[in-house]
């Protein structure tokens, strides 16, 4: 059974966030809560099943993360989630993981629900990106952008999402050239930079996200 | 390099988990406290914040973890911690408590493999390597210890590459010779460094002008500035500095719009 921070049972979670372990996802954790969604960060299977919303959350080693996820058996509860139509949204290398591979960690699949492989950034600009940057909406989507604007994020990577189907590009940013920014196919949204550490810009997109999801 | 946007980074220091340093915002009810000053620069527009325990002894260092579980609580910007991380544990105590990267100093140069460490576990984007130097007779640069006053033999440029290559993803550069003089960085130790890596540098030490940031920049070619004073004394915001760098041709994120 998991709790939320007010002690009540796991059945009225609204945002599950899945903690496997690796790195610090309590930022994203912290920052949907603020954003007015009962959030919690937890591996409980049912109690993830059972949310109106997951966020997948991930820094660090694509490897790592995908064989933690394998470990709590939490890659069968993501499928199970997207497969239901829920909102779903990943963050960084929660956003790569959703691709079949990675160059960062060869021979470990990643969960497949999003068609294409991730590779390094270009060698002919400083990796990690460990910037803010500018975030191009290609296709027009409303938690991306605000009223059509493009909006600055912070990224972290050395690694970028390329997705087989340009359909599912939803932004790019430049970086040694026009990368993958987010994604989004049906009910997932993917972002590669942080909204949890994108200041008021990212706070507003995730309540973006959580209302127009009717999460919240 | 055309892709760089230039960071802003005030750099806090904090002893049991306050601020010091004679900070110096108008109108700002409590000075001290980390987490005010850490919105208020939010609020400026600073990119990343840097704070730097100070406290002289570990014994105190809880508090550190406390004050970087309040930032973590209400501040939705990156930050790193560093001062007096000695090892793997220090490095996870600031991490869990919700710092996005640790700096590594001493404990680094005295055993390198502290760095791989830290990056094999939590990543290389989570690990800076803090690297003060101060230009030898001779023209290079060497390595300094305990705020610039133990050499160590060892030069600068080469134990930042070493740095790099044990898993940095970031390299703190901070010339002993120009810290708290206000002359400005010293670029020949910036370049030096930024060109013969491939991860960002930070600029650090000197910085007494607005034009010290974009020469930062333009001629250390560095892809982020750090500072304190400027910025503490209420002399100049974070979006001054901001709009002087773009007005040379810099590319920065603009501050966010108020309404």
């Amino acid at each position: 059974m998991s709790y939320d921070d007010d002690g009540r049972p796991g059945q009225f979670v609204t945002v599950a966030v899945i903690d496997y372990g690796i790195g610090n996802l309590h930022s994203a954790h912290k920052a949907l809560r603020l954003m007015g969604a009962n959030a919690v960060l937890t591996d409980t299977h049912e109690v993830i099943k059972n949310a109106s919303a997951v966020v997948l959350p991930g820094v660090g080693n694509f490897g790592a993360c995908m064989t933690a996820l394998r470990d709590r058996g939490l890659d069968d509860v993501v499928h199970h989630v997207v497969a239901s139509g829920r909102p779903f949204l990943g963050i960084c290398v929660g956003m790569q993981m959703l691709f079949e591979s990675s160059e960062e960690a060869p021979g470990i699949d990643g969960l497949g629900l999003m068609k294409g492989s991730v590779a390094y950034l270009s060698s002919d600009v400083r990796r990690p990106q460990m910037q803010w940057n500018e975030v191009v909406v290609t296709q027009d989507d409303a938690v991306l952008s605000r009223n059509g604007e493009s909006q600055w994020m912070y990224f972290v990577h050395s690694l970028v999402a390329q997705p087989t189907h340009e359909e599912h590009i939803a932004a790019t940013v430049s970086y040694g050239g026009d990368v993958t920014a987010a994604c989004r196919r049906d009910n997932v949204l993917a972002v590669q930079f942080h909204p949890e550490k994108s200041g008021r810009t990212g706070l507003e997109m995730l309540g973006r996200w959580l209302s127009i999801e009717g999460v919240v | 390099m055309s892709d760089r946007v230039a960071r802003v980074i005030p750099c806090l220091d904090v002893t049991e988990g306050r601020v010091v340093k004679g900070v110096n915002f108008v109108g700002l009810r409590d000075a001290g406290d980390p987490v005010e000053l850490a919105k208020r620069y939010d609020d400026q527009g600073a990119d990343e914040l840097v704070f730097l325990d100070i406290t002289a002894s570990s014994d105190n260092r809880s508090t550190t973890v406390e004050m970087v579980e309040r930032v973590a609580e209400q501040v939705f910007l990156p930050f790193t911690v560093g001062g007096g991380i000695r090892s793997l544990d220090d490095a996870r105590r600031m991490l869990r408590a919700g710092a996005d990267k640790v700096s590594v100093n001493t404990a680094a140069v005295e055993r390198p493999a502290l760095i791989s460490e830290i990056a094999d576990i939590f990543g290389t984007q989570c690990v800076v390597c803090a690297v003060d130097a101060r230009q030898t007779d001779s023209g290079t640069f060497e390595v300094f210890l305990h705020g610039g006053r133990t050499p160590t033999g060892i030069d600068a440029i080469e134990w930042a590459i070493e740095a790099v290559k044990m898993g940095a993803g970031e390299l703190l550069v901070t010339s002993m010779d120009r810290d708290g003089t206000r002359e400005g960085f010293d670029h020949d130790l910036n370049l030096a460094i930024s060109s013969r890596v491939g991860v960002p540098v930070i600029a650090s030490g000197g910085v007494g002008t607005l034009q010290h940031l974009v020469d930062g920049v333009l001629e250390g070619n560095v892809d982020a500035v750090l500072a304190a004073s400027i910025f503490h004394f209420g002399e100049h915001t974070i979006s001054d500095a901001k709009d002087a760098m773009a007005s040379k041709g810099i590319r920065v994120r603009p501050a966010q719009s108020s309404d």
